[in-house]
């Protein structure tokens, strides 16, 4: 018996949590999933009545806007991120005396929450007190900085918030990367009389390609789940013109009362994530049994 | 010839290398500002009264030093109908934060140690149904987490809002103690079994004592998260139980009265205070979590 027990507890130990993933994950996204193809409305009804809500969903003008935002919002969240990111680590990897003090500033915003960099950064972009105002009292009368109550505009604003905040974590992969490289590969280049910029264009960046996909898989997984940001930055507005899918989805679930429209968005959101993320992990999982 | 080049191109090198310094400093102040720019005008706004905030400048310091923005923000401005500042809503933080970090954490411990080291059959398959979790986008569960809630007569409360997250917290915690314990031998398993050593006896003697540094990164990494946490906090509280992200945004986001910038800012700056003095106390072991939670094995 005590055999028995000592050869299961590892099992039963693992089974409460394997078993709330189980439910609380797999079980849920396919609750998600069955509702999404019914008629719900204000409460979830269970008969299969096809794909009526995901037809509703792309005819919705307000969902085109959702994910035009997302491809723009995404793209230059990303991409501006990576780059400021790299950059900012190459300056700091030139053996710099202030570097944890300078670290420790480019970082720190990622330690906020996004409902205070909304906060903060709403202020800054407040058209009647903040940058814009500060600019004119300087004697520019005619500078305008308004994006934030312009429609065209407000999801850069939301990138530039965004952007703030999650660049200096790029940095901070980018930075152990470029610390990873084999130092002796570097010092012969140098022997060789290669230039510095050519070392890095050549030989450190390349050889850190696992560490760009890293920091495009946070990117963009962070970029799919932006909701916070946009709530308190813009709360969605102008209008509409900011919303994302993950502000489209919650305005569906808590105040239109439209079940089928939430669910059916939630799969759309959570068919991009897997689109990126599915294979990375299978690829990464995969290369540990190797 | 060599002594020739020599005394004319070192001391140009030097100088082109010194200009280059100097560009290097110059920007990485720059950016150093930039990133310090929004703290320091919401740390300065909120020292301003609101007079000096419609005449004055952004980027100014104050004039006149004055703590009433604090002090209303804490315990006087409205979120919604009532108004006793943010002081209830950061202690329903507190409450929620710690409890979940700690059973979150244990959790996580204990199956990676069994990952890692117990290995069985569908072990693996198990790790990395977990691990997918960690991916999903929340707004797929939060329909079903909703009525669920309210089934278990958690809806609204506190206890409930812990669940949440340490349901989908113990992927991530699970991952971080996994990674860690996979770098111990098994063969020191193997020799404690040996001797006689059961599966408890083992973790509580042998693992539990090594694992401080993880311990660390896997407390941070979540009292980060679930502090800062707003979807959750909105979609399954309500007015009593509301976390302080959720008020803090109230706050802002309220459309009666006079519009108190110098309020928001200081209630944005409680609200980022704990996250804030972590990451300033312990900013090595955030970084790594950070790190440990993009860049696995």
């Amino acid at each position: 018996m005590t055999e028995w027990l000592e050869r299961h507890v590892p099992k039963m130990v693992l089974a409460p949590s394997f078993v709330a993933v189980l439910i609380f994950v797999y079980g849920f996204i396919f609750w998600t999933a069955w509702v999404s193809f019914t008629r719900s409305k204000l409460m979830p009804r269970y008969e299969i009545k096809g794909f009526i809500q995901y037809e509703r969903l792309f005819a919705s003008p307000r969902w085109d806007t959702a994910m035009d935002n997302l491809f723009i919002f995404g793209t230059l969240f990303i991409g501006i991120s990576m780059i400021l990111g790299l950059f900012l680590a190459i300056l700091l990897d030139q053996k710099i005396r202030a570097e944890g003090a300078l670290r420790t500033i480019y970082l720190y915003p990622m330690a906020l929450s996004m409902i205070v960099t909304g906060t903060a950064w709403k202020w800054i972009m407040n058209p009647g007190l903040g940058i814009e105002a500060t600019v004119r009292s300087w004697g520019f009368e005619s500078f305008t900085f308004n994006w934030i109550t312009d429609p065209k505009m407000a999801i850069y604003a939301v990138v530039v918030a965004a952007v703030w905040q999650a660049s200096g974590f790029v940095m901070a992969l980018f930075l152990a990367g470029l610390r990873s490289v084999d130092e002796e590969i570097i010092k012969a280049a140098q022997v060789d009389g290669i230039p510095t910029w050519r070392i890095y264009s050549a030989i450190i960046i390349p050889s850190m390609a696992p560490i760009f996909l890293s920091a495009f898989i946070v990117l963009a997984h962070l970029a799919i789940k932006s909701f916070d940001l946009v709530i308190a930055l813009t709360g969605g507005g102008p209008g509409y013109a900011t919303d994302l899918p993950a502000t489209y989805m919650y305005a569906m679930a808590f105040s239109r009362g439209d079940i089928g429209q939430a669910a059916s968005s939630a799969m759309v959101m959570m068919g991009v994530v897997f689109a990126i993320v599915v294979p990375y992990l299978y690829s990464e999982l995969r290369a540990k049994h190797d | 010839m060599t002594d020739f080049t020599q005394s004319y191109d070192a001391p140009r090198r030097n100088y082109s290398q010194l200009a280059l310094r100097w560009l290097l400093f110059a920007l990485l102040g720059l950016f150093a500002l930039f990133y310090l720019m929004p703290l320091f005008v919401m740390v300065t706004t909120s020292l301003k009264s609101l007079e000096e905030i419609r005449t004055g400048s952004l980027v100014a310091l104050p004039r006149e030093v004055t703590f009433d923005a604090w002090r209303t923000a804490w315990s006087e401005t409205c979120t919604g109908v009532k108004c006793e500042g943010l002081k209830p809503y950061f202690w329903n933080s507190v409450l929620m934060t710690v409890p979940a970090v700690i059973i979150a954490t244990l959790l996580g411990a204990v199956n990676g140690y069994v990952i890692a080291q117990w290995r069985f059959k569908g072990a693996n398959l198990i790790f990395s149904l977990m691990l997918f979790g960690c991916f999903i986008p929340f707004q797929v569960v939060l329909l079903p987490m909703a009525r669920s809630l309210g089934i278990l007569g958690l809806a609204g409360s506190i206890p409930g809002l812990i669940l949440v997250h340490v349901i989908y917290g113990i992927g991530f915690t699970t991952l971080f103690f996994r990674n860690y314990y996979v770098t111990i031998p098994s063969e020191l398993t193997k020799a404690a079994k040996v001797d006689g050593a059961g599966f408890f006896r083992i973790f509580w003697s042998i693992f539990l004592p090594l694992s401080l540094p993880i311990v660390v990164v896997t407390v941070i990494w979540q009292f980060t998260n679930i502090w800062n946490d707003f979807l959750f906090g909105v979609s399954f509280s309500q007015s009593g139980t509301q976390p302080v992200t959720v008020a803090l945004n109230n706050i802002v986001n309220s459309t009666t009265g006079v519009k108190e910038y110098n309020v928001d800012m200081a209630a944005a700056i409680i609200a980022a205070l704990p996250t804030l003095l972590v990451y300033v106390v312990a900013g090595k072991y955030f970084i790594r979590g950070l790190t440990a939670g993009s860049v696995k094995g």
